[in-house]
């Protein structure tokens, strides 16, 4: 989250909305971004609805067996489209802000609408 | 004679400890030594030179070194840490659920409301389009989702 906060210029400069989601409540997220310094959208899926949608459900996996969100990183153009996915396999290894950039910078021209 | 103090023995479990203790609250920081704890591994291998150095001396001159039985226990506990360590990075971390029904690279990303950080509703389609803050184009060319863990 950090490394994405880090690089928000990079992401800014071409237009694409960072989002990060996860089962806290907002209040507690809006106090840990202030903290923290985080400027990004931070979404609350407390009942995992979204999660679930999205197949990204890991059970009993937060503290005391509450249900979480598995690390999960989606691209989505301008159409709505997913065009790039990363569903790591490990907790500790997640997507990194330049992988997403570079993704993103090797998608076909006519997705990058308004460019 | 008064033996002499076995320091390599401490030395060794001090560095086993800072291991332990330095991936949650130091190296997890960086993408390069959170990735793979290869620091850590590097302080445990370190720590258990120093440990084997410290316990084959105060078993072969007795007379001169301490720490037979201590330095046993140092290395017992050092060996569990390593092994809840290991346990914990190389085999927790990994059981995810497959996702396997996730949508996919092509598809229509599922839209949804949620609230963010103020409270305030918020669909994917309006995501989509509005730039981000503070940058001049009419509406996103893309949105990053990050699905995280959270209990922050």
């Amino acid at each position: 989250m950090r490394s994405f906060q880090q690089r928000l210029a990079d992401f800014n400069t071409r237009a694409i909305r960072v989002v990060a989601i996860s089962v806290d409540a907002p209040e507690v997220t809006r106090q840990h971004c202030q903290k923290l310094g985080f400027t990004y959208t931070f979404l609350s899926d407390q009942n995992a609805e979204v999660i679930r949608r999205y197949d990204l459900l890991h059970q009993g996996g937060g503290p005391k067996g509450a249900d979480i969100a598995r690390p999960a990183e989606f691209l989505i153009d301008s159409t709505g489209t997913i065009r790039w996915i990363n569903l790591t396999d490990s907790v500790t290894v997640r997507a990194r802000p330049e992988q997403v950039l570079k993704a993103f910078d090797d998608l076909k021209p006519a997705a990058q609408t308004g460019a | 004679m008064k033996r002499r103090w076995n320091y390599s023995l401490w030395a060794g479990f001090l560095l086993v400890v800072l291991g332990l203790v330095s991936y949650v609250t130091f190296f997890v920081r960086f993408p390069i030594t959170r990735d793979f704890p290869w620091a850590n591994l590097l302080l445990f291998f370190a720590g258990a030179v120093l440990l084997g150095k410290g316990l084959i001396r105060s078993f072969r001159q007795p007379e001169l070194y301490r720490g037979k039985i201590l330095g046993s226990i140092l290395a017992a506990v050092s060996l569990a840490g390593i092994g809840f360590f290991s346990y914990g990075l190389f085999y927790l971390v990994r059981q995810l659920p497959s996702s396997a029904a996730a949508p996919r690279v092509g598809q229509k990303a599922p839209d949804f409301t949620l609230p963010d950080q103020n409270g305030k509703p918020v669909t994917l389609a309006e995501l989509l389009a509005s730039p981000p803050t503070g940058t001049a184009g009419a509406r996103a060319n893309g949105v990053l989702l990050i699905f995280y863990r959270g209990y922050w």
